[in-house]
């Protein structure tokens, strides 16, 4: 599904990504763990179409496309998602109306019909019942004036509605007590499917109990250094990243 | 009157020539004062970026233009165009001058209840001098201002709402003026006086309209009296045509304990400039002066408030938001003057200017004097571009780039509709942000925040 080749990338003339080899199947969720300043971040926002950041080499096929030539809005058409680190707060736009614009321009572009505004409340009633959101933080606007944990819900929240096939969730875990830890995990692993991939980027393993990966990626200096099945992720939380290259972070 | 320059001429000319047909029906005290007002003028003349007060705001454009006064339309738009250009609710109570003059025709809605005088002041100042008089040039002063004293000179004719004490009227007074096809660059100095006694309320919303191509002058002042406990809410949209240049004035006095609110939307025109004065004349008066300016291509739009706290105990709030794009330019002015009697007054300014391109512009200046020692004043100017982080994030979600700068420019002027109490009038506002930036009228105001 996600097939990304030497991969590099900069920001303001310095070099973050140092070239990323990565193959992600359809069905599979994948982990990309890696300290902080690692380039985590970086690349999943990357992925997602940020242009803050310069690709000076390599390349993205997914689903046999050219990932790297689409604008954002046609990558989330195309079924990929961001869960944001740090979800935006847009004061003045309802999260609902957020949702729906998207979900609609997300079907028209597969061609789908629009969903009127009552098939549209029952997707959401159904969907806010699976990850415990209050019907009250639909009719708020964007993420404003929402604790952490509510962004990250609604950021899940917004997954679940969208159904994409390619999800990636950059530090989703962070700022989550262990109850609402719980309630994202069941939320992602709900929507595990034959068809639908995750990229999990974590800085902690503590996540990966809940949502278990397939693959384990450590990304260290702009580079995956080691990959392995999830039983890596447990050998990171014992010996922390020092182990890596000397780095005594973690 | 010996230093009479070419300009000034123009509006000179056209004055004689008025006021000699004005003077048979005219009481010799509105005489008078326009007598006075036009030499003033003369005396004065235009202002020009030499003077502090114009700075920015180069009149010299509408200057050079030969403006004749308004003739009444030969054709009139019907009803039912009106009602769709103005947004205005079908069958609302309106009173309507076309090219400056008065439309019977389509001054409609329901009969005015008791209590509620609505009608056209030239009417007034011959019937009723009683109610007109006390107030009519007395808020308004022309001293420092050469566009109220050319309105001044020129006071014919303007609409007229009258509270009696105690009168509340639900359903707004719409006051409307159209622009249609002129063939010539035609000038109107409307008149507005609206005085609401002692604990009456209303809302009242102003909206100027163009439905022609001409270049037009609306040079407009509106007098505003709230008695002890009157509440008035008041609204000017401000709708022209891009060929047209506009002078307003808004000048509010407030009595003990007295609720006024303005908001003051500025999307048309070419060369704008609005003042919103009020006077805190008693203890305990609320006021919130809210506004928002939109411009694009080589639009000028001027703002500019000014409140005096006269008394102990007052509170005003200042909204004034703006969006500037292509080669627009903004100016934002708002004076707060603390007088020493004032203690314990509660003022509070903001002032935030969303700039869409490279070559907008905006000149804001904040002005607080204050005279009093135990008073709490804040404010504060903001001037930004669009929030690239929010626009990537509605991107990735699957909304297009241009929706979604729409979407955000919407979600920035959402904020001062939201503050708007009156449901109807909330959302005629909100449906003309959103044909603003081209979006559907589906989209929903935000009511909570």
């Amino acid at each position: 599904m996600l097939k990304v080749t030497d991969l590099h990338a900069e920001v303001g003339g310095q070099q973050i990504l140092h070239g990323i080899d990565l193959e992600v199947k359809a069905g599979e969720v994948h982990a990309i763990m890696g300290p902080n300043g690692s380039g985590k971040s970086t690349f999943a926002q990357i992925l997602a179409g940020r242009d803050t950041y310069q690709v000076t080499r390599g390349e993205v096929v997914y689903r046999d496309k050219n990932l790297l030539e689409m604008d954002p809005e046609e990558r989330a058409c195309e079924g990929v998602f961001l869960a944001f680190q740090y979800p935006v707060a847009i004061p003045g736009i309802s999260n609902t109306y957020f949702l729906k614009a998207a979900l609609n321009a997300i079907r028209r572009h597969r061609g789908l019909e629009q969903l009127d505004a009552i098939d549209f409340l029952s997707l959401v009633r159904e969907k806010t019942k699976l990850l415990r959101i209050e019907a009250g933080l639909l009719e708020r606007p964007v993420n404003d004036g929402f604790s952490g944990g509510e962004k990250k819900r609604n950021e899940i929240f917004q997954m679940a509605v969208l159904e994409p096939t390619l999800a990636i969730l950059d530090e989703t875990d962070s700022g989550l007590d262990i109850d609402a830890l719980k309630v994202v995990a069941s939320g992602v692993n709900s929507l595990r499917s034959p068809d639908r991939a995750f990229l999990v980027v974590t800085h902690y393993q503590r996540l990966l109990n809940y949502i278990v990966p397939d693959r384990v990626h450590v990304l260290y200096d702009g580079r995956i250094v080691r990959s392995g099945g999830k039983e890596l992720a447990l050998e990171l939380e014992e010996k922390g990243y020092g182990f890596l290259g000397g780095d005594p972070e973690a | 009157m010996s230093l009479v320059m070419d300009k000034e001429n123009v509006f000179l000319t056209s004055f004689d020539r008025l006021e000699r047909r004005w003077s048979v029906d005219s009481p010799p005290w509105v005489q008078r004062l326009r007598r006075a007002a036009m030499a003033h003028f003369v005396e004065t003349g235009f202002p020009t970026t030499g003077h502090e007060e114009w700075r920015f705001t180069d009149v010299s454009p509408l200057v050079d233009v030969s403006f004749e006064p308004a003739r009444p339309p030969s054709q009139l738009p019907a009803p039912e165009e009106l009602e769709e250009a103005a947004s205005l609710p079908k069958g609302s109570r309106r009173i309507v001058f076309v090219n400056g003059h008065y439309q019977h025709d389509l001054s409609t809605g329901r009969a005015a209840a008791k209590g509620v005088l609505v009608g056209r002041l030239a009417e007034a100042i011959r019937t009723r001098r009683d109610l007109v008089e006390p107030h009519l040039g007395r808020h308004a002063g022309y001293q420092d201002q050469p566009f109220v004293a050319l309105n001044t000179a020129f006071l014919d004719d303007g609409a007229l709402v009258y509270l009696a004490p105690g009168t509340v009227v639900e359903e707004p007074i719409h006051v409307l003026y159209v622009w249609t096809a002129t063939d010539r660059a035609s000038v109107a100095h409307p008149r507005n006086l609206i005085v609401a006694e002692s604990h009456a309320e209303a809302q009242i919303v102003e909206t100027y309209l163009g439905l022609g191509e001409d270049v037009s002058f609306t040079n407009v002042v509106t007098e505003i009296v709230l008695a002890p406990g009157a509440i008035v809410d008041h609204y000017k949209l401000q709708r022209e045509g891009r060929e047209a240049f506009h002078m307003g004035t808004v000048q509010v006095q407030q009595q003990r304990e007295s609720t006024f609110s303005s908001h003051l939307i500025s999307l048309g025109g070419s060369l704008v400039r609005n003042e919103t004065n009020t006077r805190l004349a008693g203890e305990g008066c609320r006021s919130t002066l809210n506004g928002l300016y939109m411009a694009a291509g080589r639009q000028h739009m001027d703002s500019r408030t000014r409140i005096d706290h006269e008394k102990p105990h007052c509170q005003s709030r200042e909204l004034y938001k703006g969006i500037l794009d292509d080669r627009a330019k903004g100016v934002f002015n708002g004076k707060i003057f603390v007088h020493q009697d004032a203690q314990k007054t509660d003022a509070k300014q903001t002032n935030q200017t969303l700039l869409l391109s490279d070559r907008a512009q905006i000149n804001t200046k904040p002005q607080l004097e204050i005279f009093a020692d135990d008073v709490k004043c804040t404010h504060g100017a903001t001037v930004g571009q669009l929030d690239e982080e929010a626009l990537f994030y509605l991107r990735s979600r699957g909304i297009a780039h241009e929706r979604a700068r729409n979407l955000l420019v919407y979600a920035f002027t959402n904020e001062v509709v939201r503050s708007i109490r009156l449901e109807p009038i909330r959302a005629q506002l909100g449906q003309i942000l959103l044909a603003a930036r081209g979006l559907p009228a589906d989209t929903p105001i935000e009511e909570t925040s």
